[in-house]
């Protein structure tokens, strides 16, 4: 390893390090030649060798893979071929639960432990034919229950911004990889707001595409009925950018939505260039106040005093259903999950325990089940199979999915008031690794704000929208668009994001404490 | 199981019993420690409680039930024979496996 590649300590930050740039400037580099692809795949390379043991956002990484990946889009270059995307050769971080063939899958649990998928996921596959560079895996809380990664089954991954706190989750890994200059793209997924909470608590961007905009097809499902992949960043140029990479009809997803990709990159133009002027922006009074640190709600309150500046017109919306949103989900997805997970049965792949030649195959598999899934994913499956169980399933799944309509319907009338709607994504900023992993329902109040857009299945991001006064880590903006309508929110957060950079002479990310690089 | 479903907003909701547990882990397929039978009996109980409240807001008023948050129709593909996974690849992360297939263990009681 060179010192020149990875992140300075006392000495500070090299301006020639290609681990700080973002991934259009990276990819702007590879077409013009002043990088090549493989180059920047050793530096972040080289980056992730010097601080994992601190981070821990990875569970795999694919050297060799990666530079193969890197070398073909150099050798195209040189062939004269146009560039497979905007991205082409520029590096990402893929969440340890889409699948990529060859390369160990986990989902963060001991009973993938080992297990090669014998199959790429169309996200996998759309990445890899427009060039991305696929470092690694990214760490998460097991089969993605969690907003924290303290559930993953290999060890709890590290907040850059400070490493004895949590990264979110259940991307966590993902988000930690951006922040501590690992990766400039990653990938997550987003069931009640895995995406977007890990964004919020380390100053990164992330968004969830409308339910249905990217294809499911390879990833190891949570809930059918809310999981969505998404693309995650340090800008939200990148993140609209590798949306678009990844967005689109799939015809091996039967949920997936058959419309053109949304052009968010030109949304996100748009919004940098001209601003917001006449775009009527909705503050959700149901998603502030009780619950909300002090901190969080008063970067949102300066958040919304930029956007009014940009030109918004700031209206308050009523969503008075949302408050039935967080036991509406904690009925819904401990159902849909209890199925789900019934596939891991200890017989075609994966942990098989107990298997002595004298028990019998339920016996195998309640063993392997009780020995291979950890806590948390154990309480969901009793619970789901309770709300599911004859007698109870109109009162408790029923019930979820009639609130869910109700959400809907509340969703649908702001929307006739406002353009998108704006709330913290995270009510709280990252708290301490340990706090909140005993106490369950301590945990699932970590996703108060972003549920509510994940039963409605409509489209929502987080954009960091500062520090918090109270405990000087990141906050994140949620911008919430109606169905489809990812070009308003993309639109709005670049306006957001560059009005806070000329106010504050740059991005939350860059603000990110300088880690302390290890030298093997 | 003695638990039963909530019928108005204020009601505490349903409370598990330890036998209750055992016999959901059952179902699930899932072998628990006892020490795990006592944390998620107290556990499961509290959150419980707090998603009763769903009943409560719905009560009997007629709301129609939201599945997906995209309306869907069912989608059909024509019947064409196109590659697979090879016999090989698709026993690859098998635990065990013989003669080509998966090996499982005894299902209907012979040894």
């Amino acid at each position: 390893m060179t010192a020149g590649t990875t992140a300075g300590t006392a000495a500070g930050t090299p301006p020639t390090d290609l681990t700080r740039l973002t991934a259009a400037d990276l990819a702007a580099a590879i077409r013009s030649g002043q990088a090549s692809a493989e180059e920047i795949t050793r530096a972040h390379l080289d980056r992730i060798d010097a601080v994992e043991d601190a981070v821990h956002a990875f569970l795999h990484v694919s050297t060799q893979s990666a530079l193969e990946q890197a070398r073909a889009v150099d050798r195209a270059r040189a062939r004269g071929d146009r560039p497979a995307s905007p991205l082409a050769g520029v590096p990402l971080a893929l969440k340890d639960i889409v699948v990529q063939a060859g390369i160990p899958a986990t989902a963060g649990s001991k009973i993938l432990e080992g297990w090669i998928p014998p199959y790429d996921a169309t996200v996998t596959r759309k990445l890899l034919d427009a060039g991305v560079v696929i470092l690694g895996k990214t760490n998460l809380d097991e089969f993605a229950m969690g907003s924290s990664t303290e559930n993953s089954a290999y060890g709890p991954t590290r907040n850059p911004w400070d490493l004895s706190r949590i990264p979110g989750g259940s991307g966590g890994g993902s988000a930690a990889a951006l922040a501590a200059f690992e990766a400039p793209l990653a990938i997550g997924t987003d069931t009640g707001g895995s995406i977007r909470q890990p964004a919020a608590v380390t100053g990164t961007v992330g968004a969830k595409p409308t339910y249905g905009g990217v294809s499911r097809y390879g990833v190891i499902a949570l809930a059918s009925s809310l999981d969505q992949v998404g693309p995650c960043a340090r800008t939200v140029l990148d993140t609209a950018l590798l949306h678009e990479v990844i967005a689109g009809h799939d015809p091996l997803d039967s949920t997936s939505i058959p419309q053109p990709v949304p052009l968010v990159v030109d949304a996100v133009r748009r919004g940098q260039a001209d601003g917001i002027a006449g775009m009527r922006i909705g503050v959700v009074k149901q998603l502030r106040g009780k619950g909300y640190q002090s901190g969080v709600l008063e970067s949102f309150d300066a958040a919304v005093l930029v956007l009014a500046a940009a030109g918004a017109e700031i209206i308050e919306v009523d969503c008075p259903h949302f408050e039935y949103a967080l036991a509406a989900y904690y009925l819904i997805l401990p159902s849909e999950c209890s199925s789900n997970l019934a596939r891991f049965d200890a017989m075609r792949y994966g942990l098989r325990v107990g298997d002595d030649g004298t028990a019998s195959a339920e016996e195998v598999m309640s063993r392997t089940r009780g020995a291979g899934f950890g806590a948390e994913v154990k309480r969901r499956i009793i619970l789901g199979t309770y709300a599911l169980s004859a007698g109870y399933y109109d009162a408790y799944y029923g019930s979820a999915q009639k609130v869910r309509t109700l959400i809907k319907q509340d969703f649908e009338k702001a929307y006739q008031a406002a353009d998108v709607l704006i709330s913290p994504a995270s009510p709280v900023t990252a708290f301490a690794i340990g706090d909140k992993v005993d106490d369950p329902l301590a945990m699932y109040l970590n996703d108060l704000a972003t549920i509510p857009a994940s039963l409605a299945g409509i489209p929502a991001m987080s954009v960091p929208s500062g520090i918090a006064s109270d405990t000087g880590l990141p906050v994140g903006l949620q911008v919430m668009g109606p169905t489809l309508g990812e070009e308003r929110i993309y639109r709005v957060a670049g306006a957001f994001e560059s009005a806070y950079a000329r106010q504050h002479g740059g991005i939350v990310p860059d603000a990110a404490p300088e880690l302390e690089v290890g030298v093997r | 199981m003695s638990s039963v479903p909530p019928t108005e907003a204020d009601d505490p909701g349903p409370t598990l019993s330890r036998d209750d547990v055992v016999h959901l882990a059952h179902l699930a397929r899932l072998e628990l420690t006892d020490a795990e039978l006592d944390l998620y009996v107290d556990q499961l109980s509290v959150i419980l409680h707090s998603v009763t409240a769903v009943s409560g807001v719905v009560g009997g008023r007629d709301i129609e039930p939201t599945s997906h948050a995209v309306p869907l129709t069912n989608v059909f593909r024509e019947d064409l024979v196109r590659p697979g996974l090879s016999r090989e690849d698709a026993l690859a992360g098998a635990p065990s496996a013989q003669d080509g297939r998966f090996r499982v263990p005894q299902i209907l009681g012979e040894v």
